[in-house]
């Protein structure tokens, strides 16, 4: 033990509330010296990188003090964060730019049916709480392969657990970067690929030297930047509109306004039944049943990440994770209950505004993200007047005044548009800038210590080298963080196309690979390890066909697999004719694009493929039940560890050598 | 608790006191995750006094959050209380 760090890091613990509180003092008089500079006149693009860099700096010089040379300190922070700081760097690490960003464009475009995400992205905490995470935490692991690895029997199950880890979390950390890339290409115009690569190393000094440790207290200080970010251009708009500063109470008013204009809008021809969703209709874009099995995939998956997981080892006590879990889904519930104001806000802006309005009379923020291409109106992108004036002209008797479907929007504009559809200075938007930034670092943080500390420590040290010294263990930890996160930084830069979707696929991977076997770990002592492995091939290994034959090979799945066209959520009719699709000569083309007539739209009983935790789980569950009631039960041993990990006092039950 | 309670009563009776709780909560979960959202359609032809939402959308959006937060500091109040009535708990 390095007395000098550990009274120091003590010192640090102590004070807590104290740092950071300064540090917020601090970042908000940082914002006040924006709007000043901005006042006197330095141009919008300086303002972005000082924006960018001063947020950066704060991270790196965090993550440089909190370098450590303890393995214990590395993986699990020295189990000394106090639940509620935990919970506030749990809500950083959870949400994403995807969060961030596209969350109120999807509530936006989806009205009701979006909510299916806010509901899914919440409500699995409570699963982490009473059925896993506490019990993880008085186990002892350093990882969730950890735990598969001793309680069922050694190291094929830490295999598995390694690579459903690695499945789950690389797609996502590479959509993570993808985001890093959008937004500082977005706001500071540098070019995507150089953004990728820029972000990648704000990551990097974030965790390279510290682990787990520095991520931790970057991510408390990444929490703090994206809240603030997130509400203040909301609270404004709220303010200013309704005179009261609680957008998440005020926003019911802008959707009786919004249903009000829908009517309006219908009745003047501005829209058509068609083609107008309304925004609080359920089930016009999900079906009933992909609308629930996608909360509840999204659930589940919460409850089976391992990045999410691993956040709750760092607690000093079994009941502290308990708490922790609470104040996380506080913080994030802070930023998803204000998700669907945004939407609001945004849409009765859009069908007052610009709706309706005279092509030539159209607010100039919309010309800003046109440009980008990003607002298309008449089916070209709004870069200028002139530009929609001639697109308008050229459609057959257009009258001049925009309607519904002359109009298309980016999702991720909703959130990066808001101050200036309130009328707020730059200084505003660059806050909203460093916030997405700061979520989409902080995820790809968690996730990238995940999949490295999964290699590190248990393919290297606990499969490969079991007496490696702590220096080498260290050093392999950090070396191989390196690589993953090039990797992943280089998948991102060719912006692959299906990278949103990934994201969702994550959670329905974890979920069938993870979820059965780690439960009933826990709570069915019967359990056996052939069972368990039994279980987690199966149900990974079904989940896994079901994304990859219906998005790469449609056409097999259709021939071979008996599969179906999905239904059209509204009218219940096909989404695609199979005969049709299947006489075409591509049909049986295996990884087509997006463009192919079959990719995601076909599978059974008409389930969406992000919801495939829901075949792979079920299955997952009843293999672990039948092979294990087939087998003999477990050891004594066995079983006494269980009832010592239900218990939260003593001891825990894996004891790691830490020097 | 007596002294006298043999470790393995206590552990089997605290087990069954813990998965009570978590069956509730499970029950509390889907409730306020699932059911109430397959009404949406009739509860979004109530609207909610002066805040102006319709009920089903609310529910959706806030009320069910609301619930799962608040259910998730009661649930770690009352697995410690377990934990303190079994001698389970961990020194404060």
């Amino acid at each position: 033990m390095a007395t000098e760090s550990s009274s120091g890091s003590g010192d640090f613990l102590n004070n807590l509330g104290r740092v950071y509180s300064i540090y917020t003092g601090g970042f908000l008089a940082f914002v006040i010296l924006i709007a000043v500079l901005e006042q006197m006149g330095v141009p919008n693009k300086i303002l972005g990188y000082l924006f960018v860099f001063f947020t950066l700096a704060v991270y790196a010089i965090i993550g440089v003090l909190s370098r450590t040379a303890q393995v214990s300190e590395y993986y699990v922070a020295g189990r000394s964060v106090p639940a509620f700081y935990n919970g506030m760097a749990t809500g950083a690490d959870w949400m994403s730019a995807a969060s961030f960003v596209g969350m109120a464009g999807t509530l936006f475009l989806l009205g009701y049916d979006g909510i299916a995400w806010v509901l899914g992205w919440t409500g699995g905490f409570v699963l982490v709480s009473i059925l896993i995470g506490p019990y993880l935490r008085k186990f002892g692991a350093y990882t969730v392969p950890d735990f598969l690895a001793f309680r069922y029997g050694g190291n094929f199950a830490r295999g598995l657990g390694v690579v459903v880890l690695v499945a789950c979390s690389f797609t996502y950390v590479t959509a993570q970067i993808y985001g890093t890339g959008l937004i500082a290409s977005r706001f500071l115009g540098m070019p995507f690929e150089l953004a990728v690569f820029a972000g990648l190393v704000g990551i990097l000094v974030c965790s390279m030297l510290g682990g787990m440790r520095a991520v931790t207290w970057t991510q408390v200080a990444q929490y703090i930047v994206l809240i603030i970010a997130y509400l203040t251009p909301i609270v404004i708009l709220s303010t200013k509109k309704y005179g009261f500063p609680i957008p998440e109470l005020t926003y019911g008013l802008a959707i009786s306004d919004i249903i009000a204009r829908e009517q309006q809008m219908l009745a003047s021809g501005l829209a058509t039944v068609a083609n107008l969703k309304p925004h609080i209709s359920p089930f016009i874009n999900y079906s009933p049943l992909n609308f629930f099995a996608i909360i509840l995939c999204m659930m589940v998956g919460t409850a089976s990440l391992p990045h999410i997981l691993m956040r709750y080892f760092t607690t000093p006590s079994v009941r502290e994770a308990r708490q922790s879990v609470a104040w996380s889904l506080l913080f994030i519930f802070l930023l998803y209950f204000s998700a669907p104001a945004y939407a609001a806000f945004s849409k009765l802006e859009v069908y007052t505004n610009i709706i309706g309005a005279d092509v030539s009379a159209l607010k100039p923020w919309i010309f800003n993200w046109g440009e980008l291409g990003l607002i298309q109106i008449c089916g070209k992108n709004a870069g200028s007047i002139d530009a929609i004036v001639a697109a308008c002209k050229a459609i057959a008797g257009h009258t001049g005044v925009v309607r519904l479907q002359d109009f298309v929007i980016n999702t991720d504009v909703i959130v990066l548009s808001t101050p200036e559809i309130a009328g707020l200075p730059y200084v505003i938007s660059g806050l909203v800038a460093a916030g997405g930034l700061a979520a989409a670092l902080s995820t790809a943080d968690g996730l990238l210590l995940a999949i490295a500390n999964a290699l590190s420590h248990d393919v290297y040290y606990k499969m490969i080298d079991p007496s490696a010294p702590t220096v080498r263990r260290l050093l392999v930890a950090r070396v191989l963080l390196l690589i993953v996160a090039i990797v992943a930084a280089a998948t991102a830069a060719t912006k692959p196309g299906d990278i949103l979707a990934m994201v969702g696929w994550a959670f329905s991977l974890a979920m069938a690979g993870n979820f059965p076997a780690l439960v009933m770990g826990v709570w069915w002592k019967r359990t056996t390890a052939t069972g368990a492995i039994c279980g987690i091939i199966a149900g990974f290994g079904l989940c896994l066909f079901y994304l990859v034959t219906t998005r790469y090979f449609p056409g097999a799945g259709v021939k071979y697999y008996g599969m179906t066209s999905l239904l059209n959520p509204v009218t219940g009719a096909p989404l695609v004719d199979i005969a049709k699709a299947m006489a075409l000569p591509n049909a049986m083309e295996a990884f087509p694009t997006l463009a192919h007539p079959l990719a995601n739209k076909v599978g059974w009983f008409g389930l969406t493929n992000i919801a495939c935790g829901m075949l792979g789980a079920p299955l997952g569950f009843a293999v672990i039940y039948v092979v294990s009631l087939l087998g003999k039960e477990p050891s004594k041993e066995m079983q006494a560890y269980v009832d010592d990990i239900r218990k939260p006092r003593g001891r825990t039950v894996l004891e790691e050598k830490t020097t | 608790m007596p002294e006298s309670t043999d470790l393995k009563q206590r552990e089997e009776a605290h087990w069954a006191k813990t998965s009570r709780l978590m069956w509730m909560h499970l029950g509390v979960w889907f409730f306020f995750g699932y059911i109430i959202h397959m009404f949406v359609v009739p509860l979004n032809k109530i609207t909610v006094p002066i805040l102006g939402f319709p009920l089903g959308f609310y529910m959706a959006a806030q009320g069910s959050l609301i619930v799962f937060v608040v259910m998730l500091f009661m649930f770690a109040k009352q697995q410690d209380k377990i934990d303190r009535e079994y001698g389970f708990a961990e020194e404060d």
